[in-house]
């Protein structure tokens, strides 16, 4: 079914040490589903953040209501995506899911319109088809995208154009399959999503989207990431 | 069957008729000039995917999008929502 007025969007927000950014990120959520008129609620499940996240999360819960913010705290230590994101969905009323970084790198923007067009299972941001694209990458680290995205590309052919990208929509009961199905952690877990929902024979719409890094400055890409990102694909790329 | 599966019967089938062709075996013979330009085929065809790679790789590079005008337009959504959000009543 495509999304109509009496469609819930839940958004899940899984966060670390965003304080700063939390606010800013349900403020835009905020006035584009107003923009929209769609009924919306953000979940925020955070991971024992240290900087005072959660309090933050209290006082937009009662600014915009309880309603609309529902936060939720995990308490574990380094949990992956996969974790967050069950979490949240235990507590998601909506029919459809949205999943986004809460460090203000995706441009809050709508991929309500793509998914009334092609009435998709899923909606994936790219960075790198159309309009997509990046702010705040040297050359080295564009390589390194575009390089990984290649071999992924070559050994898995997916069918999706970005699949590390983790701002994405997914119907509801599409997220509760592929969760049950999927076994990989970090963005690996990414990875897994897509590939299963292809082989699973659910439909993927793509929509560029614009990633602003804004905290490259301070994390780097390291020979580490790139050597576990390897070894994922190649779990993959051999169980999938 | 997995990427892999799929790799490997693909590698088989291709080796062993290149291997069938080109190593000749008595059963099945061909004339000698079409064995010589088949015997070095599979290392011209890794040398052409590797071009292929790095042309690709290559004009991705060239052609990745900076989004500018997303990040400005951040920018000012930022400081609308730190103003209406004091406004509001939230304590930063």
């Amino acid at each position: 079914m495509a999304a109509g007025s009496s469609d819930k969007f839940s958004v899940l927000l899984p966060t670390y040490n965003e304080r700063e950014n939390l606010p800013l990120v349900v403020w835009l959520l905020v006035r584009t589903f107003h923009q929209s008129g769609n009924n919306f609620e953000i979940i925020i499940i955070d991971d024992g953040s240290p900087d005072g996240t959660e309090e933050i999360a209290k006082q937009l819960e009662k600014i915009y209501g309880s309603d609309k913010i529902v936060m939720r705290e995990t308490i574990s230590v380094l949990f992956s995506s996969g974790t967050a994101y069950i979490h949240g969905m235990k507590h998601a009323t909506g029919n459809f899911i949205v999943i986004m970084d809460a460090d203000l790198s995706h441009h809050v923007s709508l991929y309500l319109i793509k998914q009334k067009e092609g009435n998709f299972d899923i909606v994936s941001g790219t960075r790198y088809k159309g309009n997509g694209g990046v702010y705040g990458w040297d050359l080295k680290r564009k390589l390194i995208s575009r390089g990984a995205n290649f071999i992924t590309q070559v050994l898995l052919r997916p069918g999706a154009s970005d699949l590390t990208g983790s701002f994405r929509l997914y119907r509801k009961e599409v997220l509760q399959k592929l969760m049950e199905k999927c076994v990989s952690k970090g963005y690996v877990f990414q990875m897994e999503m897509i590939v299963r929902a292809r082989q699973l024979g659910y439909t993927i719409g793509e929509v560029p989207i614009s990633f602003v890094d804004r905290v490259y400055g301070e994390s780097k890409l390291g020979g580490n990431e790139i050597v576990s990102f390897l070894k994922g694909l190649l779990t993959l790329f051999a169980t999938t | 069957m997995t990427k892999l599966g799929q790799w490997l019967c693909g590698l088989v089938l291709l080796g062993s008729a290149w291997a069938a062709l080109a190593l000749a075996p008595p059963g099945l013979r061909l004339p000698a000039p079409y064995r010589q330009a088949l015997l070095p085929l599979p290392v011209y065809l890794l040398v052409a995917f590797g071009c292929y790679s790095l042309a690709t790789v290559g004009y991705r590079l060239a052609t990745f999008n900076d989004c500018e005008e997303a990040a400005a337009e951040l920018q000012e959504d930022i400081s609308a929502a730190r103003e209406d959000l004091r406004r509001l009543g939230l304590r930063f």
